[in-house]
């Protein structure tokens, strides 16, 4: 084990990302201080997205490096990147909509307890032991996300706000170091967003930094610790809320300057 | 008898080769254009050959129609049929996924095959060429005037697709849908009508290679499948989408099959194709015209 | 929570060991039992089957190559070499799960298209390859004499004996299955299904998965070879070409792919029909199997297995 622990959890460092000629990331730099909130802002198409990709292993960046613990994992596959601590909601919501609200996060507990192929058929009481365990963590992550009332009612059953909660619930599973949130609260109305942002203080209160992407501006400026403002692939600004919220460059990226 | 050279037995191969393949080209051509605008895959593309033969002979051999009136009937009756298979297999599925549409496509294919088979029984059927059976030998190499009615219906179909995509508004409006079927959808065009035609353009392509390829070759019930893979394979070396990659990949696996045949083993002739195709899809799935972030785009 | 009920498991084991005896009684089915051999047989592919396309979403039309090479390496090797039939059946297994290692890693990085074009490809190959390599195959005409198979001195030598053991197998399949369904091996599965990109973010490795569960139904299916060549101790070419794997893919959309009952209800129905009940239709048969597959693809997505769902949906209306 690394017994020196880095003060940044993640380095992103120069990333660059091109998709045939387009250039939606440049030359991006940036580091996630541990147990810290921060947030990711920028305009629509600014790639905010495209950036978590990068981080979470959807695709590999065309330049540049990103480091996590001290340790490259550009190269990596998107499975061993969670393997070594980043998780991730999704934007889009891609909750698992033919399993029950347990079975998904059953499910992010994949990391921490594999099952072989051969002892899951053969049903050996190691296997079954494991069962029990991730479901008795997964009852517990239900219980904190406030779903445990749910937990035998299919996914796409709840109605969107525990949706949301639920990815996250998922993505806590796997006790993350780092968890990455994409618009936790799009398309939220105002009671629901006030229990997301209590939801991540709490996820980070108990250690876990939080990495995320949001438009709702008093989500943000609420959490975060630290804010990067993203405009057309490049970082145009960073720092602390109350830094980023008298930056003109940033207003004017919000406003457009007037041409 | 003159001694046949090894250097014209070679070009005999690729004479053959360059037939054969245009056969599959046309074939790869309809699958791009059935993909392009839907993203399906239409496993019946073979039968639409097929049938095109074997229509074919029942016009102009059982019921003596001249060649010049038989051709476009043939033509008309399978382009039918392909309109039916879509309003029939692929429009009524209402949670279409890939599998779906794959086993609906192979559904209609098992269907027409077994059709084809009740009306025309197993054995092979002949065509008369259309003109005559006289080859002509070129440095060695025998070739029948058929082949040149094959290559000259590839060269034409490619000619008219193309003038049909470029300059008329009802291949503009497909070419639109293959782009991105919401936006031509808000643009008024009709998208169902466009998948619809989709299917009646390369059916009737498909019979055009069957009519032609069919004096050659012959044609019986059951050569759908193989033509069908052979022409998937094509479309999928040349790039999947892409009409020039289609001609080119056609030739291509057509000649790799002659000269399979002929240099190394007749009874592995049908697996040159398939195992180019293995080859393309383990290596280079993109195929030789086609770009890897097009493939990424489409949704299956 | 995804769970097999355990009553119907039992109850379809004591049919299943009744069977010949009801059968032995009736003189109009009494044959039933031979049929039933290879409707077990055959199940046995179609649980491999169902898990591969059903739960993990990966679209094969090759698997008659598998079920081929199973029984051509049983035939191969006791007919040749007089090798002992389980020890053959065991390399079929081997040899089918290196196959399937070889063509499933390139293959299962295809999406959708791809993959069914790539392992209808393979699957012609192979078939190709049995019928030429005549003096390891006897090529068109197919081999005979393979031997049957006998276990601690009993011999395997009539039909409801083989009954009992193709069935055994189905059953020990069948249950592995379900363990695995149910396991987190399951889960990774069905959520690959649902959405890659989530199931990778989660941390399922979905490559291996892929290729774990192709090699599984690649072992599942060599066996049904094994076992389909030492019943009938004949085999040709014919029985593993295209159509067959299309027949594969008919029984688990009939039965219902997304649940491994349907693998045994279409195959079983399948069975029966092909070699039952559309004797009527001869080799037009396809015909039927054609509008099968379209009927169920159109208006039964879920097979027969999800009929009673869409019954209990409208009796709700």
């Amino acid at each position: 084990m690394n017994d020196v622990r880095e003060e940044n959890l993640l380095e992103v460092q120069g990333v660059g990302m091109t998709f045939g000629g387009l250039m939606a990331l440049g030359n991006l730099n940036f580091k996630v201080k541990r147990g810290t909130i921060k947030a990711i802002i920028g305009p629509n198409g600014a790639g905010k997205t495209t950036l978590f990709n990068v981080i979470t292993g959807s695709f590999p960046p065309t330049e540049g490096k990103v480091r996590f613990n001290g340790q490259p994992i550009e190269h990596l596959k998107a499975h061993s990147i969670a393997d070594r601590g980043i998780s991730r909601t999704f934007q889009t919501m891609e909750l698992f909509d033919n399993m029950t609200v347990l079975e998904n996060v059953m499910l992010g507990c994949h990391t921490r307890f594999r099952a072989s192929f051969i002892a899951s058929g053969f049903q050996l009481p190691q296997s079954r032991r494991k069962e029990e365990q991730i479901q008795s963590r997964a009852m517990k992550i239900l219980k904190f996300i406030g779903l445990d009332g749910k937990f035998n009612e299919p996914s796409d059953s709840l109605p969107l706000g525990e949706q949301k909660m639920l990815e996250i619930g998922r993505a806590l599973a796997s006790e993350p170091e780092l968890i990455c949130l994409d618009e936790p609260a799009a398309g939220l109305n105002e009671t629901e967003t006030h229990v997301a942002s209590s939801l991540i203080k709490a996820i980070n209160a108990k250690g876990t930094t939080v990495l995320l992407v949001e438009h709702d501006m008093k989500v943000v400026m609420n959490i975060s610790d630290e804010i990067v403002v993203l405009n057309y692939g490049q970082r145009i600004a960073e720092g602390t809320p109350e830094e980023i919220r008298n930056n003109p460059k940033v207003i004017e990226a919000y406003l457009g300057s007037d041409d | 008898m003159e001694t046949i050279t090894f250097g014209s037995q070679l070009f005999q191969y690729l004479i053959t080769g360059v037939t054969v393949g245009s056969t599959y080209a046309i074939v790869a051509i309809g699958f791009n254009i059935i993909y392009d605008v839907t993203e399906i895959i239409n496993f019946a593309q073979g039968e639409f050959v097929m049938l095109g033969g074997l229509i074919m002979v029942f016009f102009h051999v059982a019921l003596g129609l001249p060649l010049i009136l038989a051709f476009p009937v043939t033509v008309i009756l399978v382009t039918l049929v392909g309109m039916l298979l879509d309003r029939l297999a692929i429009r009524p599925i209402r949670q279409p996924s890939v599998l779906t549409l794959i086993i609906a496509t192979i559904a209609a294919s098992i269907l027409i095959k077994g059709a084809a088979m009740f009306i025309w029984g197993k054995d092979p059927f002949d065509l008369p060429a259309f003109s005559g059976r006289n080859p002509i030998t070129v440095f060695g190499a025998v070739i029948q005037p058929q082949y040149f009615w094959v290559i000259g219906f590839l060269i034409i179909t490619v000619i008219a697709l193309s003038i049909f995509f470029d300059r008329t508004i009802i291949g503009k409006a497909m070419s639109a849908c293959a782009d991105n079927a919401d936006a031509a959808s808000l643009a008024g065009i009709n998208v169902k009508r466009m998948i619809l035609l989709s299917f009646a353009l390369s059916a009737g392509m498909g019979a055009v290679a069957g009519i032609t390829v069919t004096p050659i070759s012959l044609m019986e019930y059951d050569r759908g499948a193989m033509l069908a893979i052979k022409g998937f394979g094509a479309a999928v070396l040349g790039g999947l989408g892409s009409f020039p990659g289609a001609v080119v990949g056609g030739l291509i696996i057509g000649t790799i099959e002659s000269f399979g045949a002929g240099l190394i083993s007749s009874g592995y002739k049908d697996a040159f194709a398939l195992i180019v195709l293995l080859v393309v899809l383990f290596f280079k799935p993109s195929g030789i015209f086609g770009s890897i972030e097009i493939s990424r785009i489409k949704r299956f | 929570m995804l769970r097999f009920a355990k009553l119907p498991i039992a109850i379809f084991a004591v049919l299943i060991i009744i069977f010949p005896w009801v059968a032995r009684e009736i003189s109009a089915i009494s044959h039933y039992t031979d049929i039933m051999v290879f409707a077990g047989i055959y199940s046995l592919i179609t649980i491999g089957l169902s898990l591969l396309m059903g739960y993990a979403g990966q679209i094969s039309i090759g698997h008659a190559a598998f079920f081929g090479i199973g029984a051509y390496i049983s035939a191969i090797l006791t007919v040749r070499y007089g090798l002992n039939p389980w020890l053959c059946m065991f390399i079929g297994m081997i040899i089918a799960a290196v196959v399937a290692i070889l063509v499933g890693a390139p293959s299962l990085k295809l999406k959708g298209h791809y993959l069914a074009m790539a392992t209808l490809a393979f699957g012609i190959i192979i078939y190709i390859i049995f019928n030429e390599e005549i003096e390891w195959t006897g090529g068109p005409d197919g081999m005979s004499g393979i031997p049957g198979l006998s276990l601690f001195g009993f011999e395997f030598d009539s039909v409801v004996s083989y009954f009992y053991l193709v069935w055994s197998f189905v059953f020990a399949a069948f249950i592995f299955t379900i363990n695995i369904i149910q396991s987190g091996t399951g889960r990774a599965l069905r959520a690959i299904h649902t959405s890659e990109p989530a199931a990778s973010a989660m941390g399922v490795d979905i490559s291996r998965f892929k290729i774990f569960v192709f090699v599984y139904s690649a072992i599942l299916a060599s066996v049904a070879g094994s076992l389909y060549a030492h019943y009938l101790n004949f085999i040709n070419p014919s029985t593993f070409d295209l159509f067959f794997s299309i027949k594969l893919l008919i029984m688990i959309a009939l039965g219902g792919m997304h649940n491994i009952w349907g693998a045994i209800i279409g195959a079983g129905l399948i069975t029966f029909m092909s070699y039952e009940w559309l004797h009527y239709f001869e080799e037009l048969e396809v015909i039927v199997y054609g509008a099968i597959l379209l009927i169920i693809t159109i208006f039964f997505p879920n097979g027969l297995v999800g009929v009673p769902g869409i019954i209990k949906d409208l009796v709700r209306r």
